[in-house]
This record gives structure tokens, sequence and C-alpha cells, in this order.
């Protein structure tokens, strides 16, 4: 569970961004993370909130893990905690 | 059981870091044990069978690195008194099934407490602004997870919603099992995503008292690799200190913001971890000023009136805490994958994604890889 899960903003309303992972657009809170956050952007998700933004140079690396991860299938743990963080964030409301 | 195969991006690499790791606990020329405080460097080191490439003299130990395991039994209870009142309680999946005295949350949904499963603290909130009843967030999980819980604090959640913490910090539990008596614990591995809340700071403290180092490391294969060299390193030179091996999440001072918002929302107490021990500071409770979002305040939960009983028998046998604390692992266990079963948990270890039991129920523990490399 705290794994995370990386996404890319596609649009930031104050406090809210519309995030993409991989095709599925949610809206993440951006309350606690580190550092102002715009649309390309890549941020880690953890329960619907961005925890970190994702420095550009370690995007490719960081898609990388997730990728492998999310190709098990849903009896694997890892799998599961990934596609539960991306359902911890909340459908978008736009 | 899952059958993965080892999977590297650099094989080659892997192995060359391997046999680093080999070669430096050679010269340490003793068996050693470190131990990890993470369900995902646990998830991670079954899944991709880094235990066989691990030296046999290094024991690498998975520590209560799992906020469900050790959400401690009157935790559990206090949920399950809550909702047998009818207030409605919001809590991850992980929780329902963990063992109270008498009953767990699955118990009293069955007798018709209403329970939702959330994913993030913010659907709890949802929940309570779209209905009159009193809607009480179960909140588990370390630091990472409750910054998520005091953000919607602070966000103005609706007047029927409020909080039972059962939040826990990490830091203050590892100086305990460090401390343990028997401890053969020489160093640290510490979960990448957890201290890019915290910053690598958090643990300087720790290693100037304990002499122990910690270093911080990621979740790929490769990445727990590395940060296993480095530890086994840093006991060899007996030069203890923090080593971040993952810069790209985190940073010597942290999230600011959140630990902000962190602090501001709990304070540190002391309290129980499941079969652990008494961790001064360990636990995450709200402070005065939230009294009016903190469950425990606002509704009367009388747990005595749960412990006239006894806990089952087999429950008696389990030895998660000795799990957790690094002193047995699952397979010292009478249980484990006999009665204890992630369909049937007796234990606390079996319930959760993170809970050592349940990975090493679906994954093995120690897959002998060599043999089919």
């Amino acid at each position: 569970m705290c794994l995370g899960v990386p996404g890319r903003v596609i649009e930031v309303r104050e406090f809210t961004a519309t995030v993409d992972f991989w095709g599925v657009r949610k809206d993440v809170r951006l309350d606690i993370v580190d550092e102002p956050v715009a649309p390309g952007d890549y941020i880690l998700n953890h329960v619907g909130f961005a925890i970190r933004r994702i420095p550009p140079e370690s995007v490719q690396e960081t898609l990388a893990l997730y990728e492998m991860l999310l190709g098990g299938d849903d009896a694997d743990l890892m799998t599961s905690d990934v596609r539960g963080e991306i359902s911890g964030a909340m459908k978008g409301t736009s | 059981m899952i059958d993965t195969p080892l999977q590297f991006r650099d094989p080659a690499l892997a192995h060359a870091m391997a046999a680093t790791l080999k070669r430096l606990v050679e010269q340490l020329d003793r068996p050693a044990a470190v131990m990890h405080v993470c369900g995902s460097h646990e998830q991670a080191i079954a899944k991709f069978g880094l235990r066989s490439l691990f030296p046999k003299a290094l024991d690498v130990i998975m520590g209560p690195g799992c906020p469900v395991c050790v959400t401690d039994v009157p935790e559990v209870d206090e949920g399950v008194l809550l909702a047998r009142q009818g207030v409605r309680l919001a809590t991850f999946g992980d929780m329902l099934r963990v063992p109270g005295t008498v009953a767990s949350l699955a118990d009293a949904q069955a007798d018709g407490a209403k329970i939702d499963i959330i994913y993030s603290p913010r659907q709890a909130v949802e929940i309570a602004r779209n209905t009159t009843d009193e809607v009480v967030l179960f909140a588990s999980g370390f630091e990472t997870t409750a910054v998520a819980t005091a953000a919607v604090i602070l966000d103005d959640p609706p007047p029927n919603f409020s909080v039972l913490s059962a939040h826990k910090y990490i830091p203050p539990v590892m100086e305990i099992v460090a401390e343990m008596p028997g401890s053969r614990i020489e160093g640290f591995l510490a979960a990448g995503h957890a201290a890019v809340i915290t910053g690598s700071a958090v643990f300087e403290p720790f290693v100037e008292r304990n002499r122990v180092p910690v270093v911080i490391a990621g979740f790929e294969p490769m990445d727990i690799l590395a940060g296993l060299v480095e530890l086994v390193d840093l006991i060899l030179a007996k030069t203890p200190r923090v080593v971040n091996m993952f810069p790209r999440c985190v940073t010597r001072e942290g999230n600011l913001a959140a630990q902000e918002q962190l602090w501001r929302v709990f304070r540190p107490i002391g309290g129980r971890w499941r079969g652990i021990a008494h961790v001064p500071n360990g636990n995450l409770r709200l402070r005065d000023e939230f009294a009016h979002v903190d469950a425990r305040k606002r509704f009367t939960i009388d747990l005595p009136s749960l412990w006239d009983f006894a806990p089952p028998a087999l429950a008696r046998q389990c030895i998660c805490g000795d799990i957790m604390a690094g002193i047995r692992n699952p397979r010292d266990c009478r249980l484990f994958n006999r009665e204890c079963v992630p369909e049937n948990p007796i234990g606390a270890c079996m319930v959760s994604n993170e809970g050592t039991c349940k990975i090493w129920h679906l994954y093995g523990g120690v897959p002998d890889l060599e043999a089919s490399a």
C-alpha cells in the first residue's frame, strides 16, 4: 500500500489535478505535494493524493517498473496493490 | 503460488550485484541479519525470487512493515464496537478480516453492521457528504497514508465525519526492534516511498543512538540488491550512517508540506503494536484541536465489554509478533499454510497483502531458483 503509482498530469484546478494513469483519468489532490505541479508533469499518487512530483529525468525509469508490475494478474500482490492505488484516486468530476 | 521467473531489465548487472553482495558477506565472515520494514519490499523480494540470490549467511528479515498487521486487537475492537453501534465505518479492505478480541470487522458486517471499503480517505468524506449517518474513517497505515488522512481532516469535512486513527509511525518501532533482547539486526533497509514524506534525515538520530546503519532503497529488484550491498558494506566498515539509495524520490528533508500537515493534525503517543511491544511514540492520534473529528472523543466506546472473552485457542498459537520482530519466520509457525491461509486467516500477517505470511503463502519464502537458473 505504500508503493504509490505514477501518473501524468493533464489539467490542474486549484488543489485538484486530473491525472492520466495508463489511459485511466482520475482526480488527484495536490494538498500535500512537495512542489508546484503543471500539466505534463508526472506525480506519484498515494491513496488519491500526489505525494511527490517525479523529476523529469526519473520518469521513464519509474514508469518501466510499474509497467512490469501492471502486467501481472490480479492474484499478484504487487499488481493488485498498484491497481488499488489507481482506484484510490477519484473519478473525475469534469 | 505464483510462478514468477526472475525479471531483471539487466540480468547481467543483477548477477554482478548479487556476486558483490556474496563477496562482501564472505568478507564479513559471520552470519548477519538485516531488516526491512516495508510490505512492498517483501513483495518485491518474494515476487522476484531475490532470496535465492542472497548469500546464505545473510538473513534478510521483514520487520513490522505491515500497518494492518500491527493494528492492535483493541483498535480492531474499537472499530467493531463503533460499527455495532450503528455508525457507518469506512476502512481499507485489508482491515476487514483482522482478528479482534471476539470479532473482526467482517464478522460485524455479517451481523448487519454498515462497513464501506475505501481506497482513499477522500472516499470516506464523499460517503459522509452523501448521507446523514455518522461516518467514521477507521484509518490504518504508516505516515505515508496518515498524511492523506490529515489532509482530509484539514479540508473542512462534513460534520457527520470523524476518524478512528490506528495510524502508526515507523521510526520509533525500528528502535524497539533494534533493542529487543536477542536482536540480531545489524542494519535496516528503509522503504523508499515512506521516506518520500519523512526524508532521510528522520533516521539520523536513530543511527546515532543505535550505531546501526540505515539504507533507503526503492522497490525494483536492482534497488533492493544495491541497497543490501551498501548496507553490508557499512556493516563491514563499522561506519553506521544513513545512505539514501533512492534519491530520485527521497530528499534529506522530505516533503515538508506533507510533514507540516501530518504534525498539525496528529501527535505521536505510545501504544502497543500487535505482537511486537509497547512502542513509545509509535501511534498517531488526533491532537486536541481536532477533538470534533476524533471518533474516540465523539463516541463512547466500551472496550471492556468485549474483554470478558478469551481469544480463540488457535489464535494463541499464532507467532505473528515473533515473525514481525524478526525472531522467527512463517515456516516456524504450526498454523502457517495449514489452519492459517488467506481465505481463513488466524493471524494478522496472513490477512494483509503486506503481511509476511500472506506474501510467503503466495510466492513461497525462499524459492530455490539456483537449481532452475
